[in-house]
């Protein structure tokens, strides 16, 4: 099981990665930062940092504005 | 700049323990606009003893609806007019004013000083990029970022996410084409210098990256 958010869970399965969360989450905005266990992933390894079972995944949501 | 001795009356209604530990900080500011330029003085009139200053742009009259300048600033890089304002809260400050475009590769030299990083960028795409290099480089120092600051009201929706080294404030939704109040910007501005005193206070004893 995952935590997203410190609120919502997905159940995990063998493999499964950042991309897997976005789509289970139907997270489709493109401007995010995402931590996994308190860890930064980039973009670019989305589809392939492999995320532990019972992880904690935060998605930031950037919006513009300073 | 040369260190000054500071008047000890400046400090005196701080919170007892914090200025001692907030003299001998460094803290970035990526942006010296709405939330950079009200989140510097906070940090000064805190007794912050350094801070380094990172802006491009110049002084406009359209900023002054939010940011921390005067219409004797119009035309003035934003980062020398606020280092005359902050000098003139507090004279002994130890400023590093860089008037330029940060670029990525720009981080390390810029920002290796640095106790934790504010991040006070306009575009979300900065935001990212900037996130990503100063974790990669300082993964053991804080970057405090703000998201979704623009509109009016909705004060309950400013709050503060955290995961690791990263933290979060503002609403995340909200953008820049709804127009941007003073109120709010500067909300989570304090919010920024809140926290990285928060941060520091609570490492106890910075200065030493």
């Amino acid at each position: 099981m995952l935590t997203i958010n410190n609120r919502d869970k997905i159940e995990w399965h063998e493999g499964m990665n950042v991309r897997d969360v976005l789509v289970a989450m139907k997270y489709d905005y493109p401007l995010i930062t995402v931590t996994v266990n308190g860890e930064l992933v980039t973009e670019e390894k989305y589809s392939t940092f492999n995320i532990p079972d019972n992880a904690n995944v935060i998605v930031f949501h950037l919006a513009h504005g300073g | 700049m040369g260190q000054l001795p500071v008047d000890n009356r400046l400090f005196e209604r701080n919170v007892p323990g914090s200025t001692e530990v907030l003299a001998r900080c460094t803290i970035a500011l990526a942006g010296c606009g709405g939330l950079g330029s009200n989140a510097a003085i906070a940090l000064a009139r805190s007794g912050v003893g350094r801070l380094i200053l990172v802006d491009s742009d110049a002084v406009e009259l359209s900023n002054l609806n939010r940011q921390h300048f005067f219409q004797a600033d119009l035309g003035r890089p934003k980062v020398e007019a606020l280092a005359d304002h902050l000098k003139a809260i507090n004279p002994a400050i130890e400023l590093a004013l860089h008037t330029k475009r940060m670029q990525r590769e720009d981080v390390f030299h810029l920002f290796a000083a640095a106790d934790l990083l504010i991040e006070a960028f306009d575009l979300a795409e900065s935001k990212k990029w900037l996130i990503e290099e100063w974790c990669s480089l300082f993964p053991d120092r804080p970057i405090i970022c703000a998201s979704g600051i623009s509109g009016l009201g909705h004060t309950e929706s400013l709050t503060v996410r955290r995961s690791g080294n990263i933290v979060l404030c503002g609403d995340e939704w909200s953008e820049m084409a709804q127009g941007l109040c003073a109120a709010r910007v500067g909300i989570v501005a304090n919010m920024q210098a809140n926290l990285a005193i928060e941060l520091l206070m609570s490492k106890g004893d910075p200065g030493t990256c």
